[in-house]
């Protein structure tokens, strides 16, 4: 069975009902991990709750985190504060300044930009290549495409078509998310790749981006938080008497 | 001239039969697509079950890609909010039938 992840999946925090009836329902279109956003001050407690509905389905739950900075040293700031905390940050760009340091931190997981504002929107080339160096993944979410009517979803796909192509030119991985708040704009997987024809991303790209990419996303996090990460490429992989030089 | 036929499963309780699923998908294809992409699909609707909510449309199997992201890209039916999955494509209606978990009638 492929591996599908919906990295953003966006109940309302603190009812439980619908974080449960989404969960079931995402569990049913076929994806096996779900990635749900927690405010930054959010108690223990909806985490614990939220995790045990998915465990309920057998869904595996990825707590994430979206940022939002003003400036470059807001985004700093908080991602010194929050990136032991959580397992995957993503970051909505609405400055270049803050695109730029979203781009080259590796402490950043997911880029996006969460304006439909072409000029808005801060995902270029310079980005690009400091984003496919730094291992950030840029995002989109696919709900807009499916509530957004008229002028606003016209200029939305035509800044996305634009993206791809830098994305794809520097090999940057693209993840795609559902970024749903409603039952009626969750999709299967392979119906969201469909979609993505609309911006020029071909079914295979499309699926992995549902599948690979967020994969790659999560073990590298996971690995990273495990108490066995010393530095990046060095982990520690046996403890014990029996080790050499204990 | 070669076709796909595409059977969809539709969640939603306003449809009441397969004339207001062709519409929900043909308006779709119409808002992303304009007349001219509208007509390139040839759209057709085969079969529809209002017991199962599955129905089987029909396209052109140049406008294939088209036709798939307008039907996912459906969010309403019949004033009523809907959403269609596509279950199976197929390029006879015998294979599609004899590959749909539940056959439509």
């Amino acid at each position: 069975m492929t591996f599908f992840a919906d990295l953003h999946l966006c109940p309302p925090i603190g009812n439980i009902d619908q974080t449960k009836q989404m969960v079931t329902k995402s569990a049913e279109l076929g994806y096996c991990t779900l990635g749900m956003t927690f405010p930054i001050e959010v108690a223990q407690e909806e985490i614990r709750k939220a995790r045990e509905v998915c465990k309920a389905v057998g869904v595996d739950l990825v707590t994430r985190i979206d940022l939002t900075p003003r400036r470059a040293t807001d985004l700093l700031k908080d991602l010194r504060r929050l990136r032991r905390m959580t397992e995957v940050i993503a970051v909505g760009c609405f400055s270049k300044e803050v695109a730029r340091q979203a781009a080259k931190d590796r402490r950043v997981d997911l880029i996006s930009s969460p304006s439909t504002d072409p000029r808005k929107r801060f995902f270029d080339s310079a980005g690009a290549e400091l984003a496919s160096q730094a291992l950030a993944s840029l995002e989109v979410d696919m709900a807009p495409l499916l509530y957004m009517r008229g002028f606003r979803r016209i200029r939305l796909l035509a800044a996305l078509r634009k993206e791809m192509l830098i994305a794809g030119k520097f090999r940057v991985p693209i993840v795609l998310s559902s970024g749903a708040n409603a039952l009626s704009l969750l999709r299967k997987p392979e119906d969201y790749a469909f979609l993505a024809y609309l911006f020029g991303l071909d079914f295979h790209e499309a699926r992995k981006a549902f599948s690979e990419n967020p994969q790659a996303v999560i073990e590298r996090n996971r690995r990273k938080l495990s108490p066995d990460y010393v530095a990046p490429g060095v982990y520690i992989v046996r403890r014990g008497e029996d080790c050499p030089g204990t | 001239m070669r076709r796909r036929y595409i059977a969809v499963r539709i969640d939603s309780d306003g449809i009441s039969d397969g004339r207001d699923v062709y519409d929900a998908v043909s308006s779709s294809i119409l808002r992303l697509f304009g007349e001219c992409g509208a007509s390139q699909t040839e759209l057709a609707l085969i079969e529809y079950d209002q017991e199962t909510k599955q129905a089987i449309l029909r396209c052109s199997h140049r406008a294939l890609d088209l036709a798939k992201a307008s039907i996912v890209a459906v969010t309403e039916a019949n004033n009523e909010k809907a959403t269609v999955h596509i279950a199976l494509v197929s390029g006879t209606l015998k294979s599609l039938r004899s590959r749909i978990p539940r056959p439509i009638a």
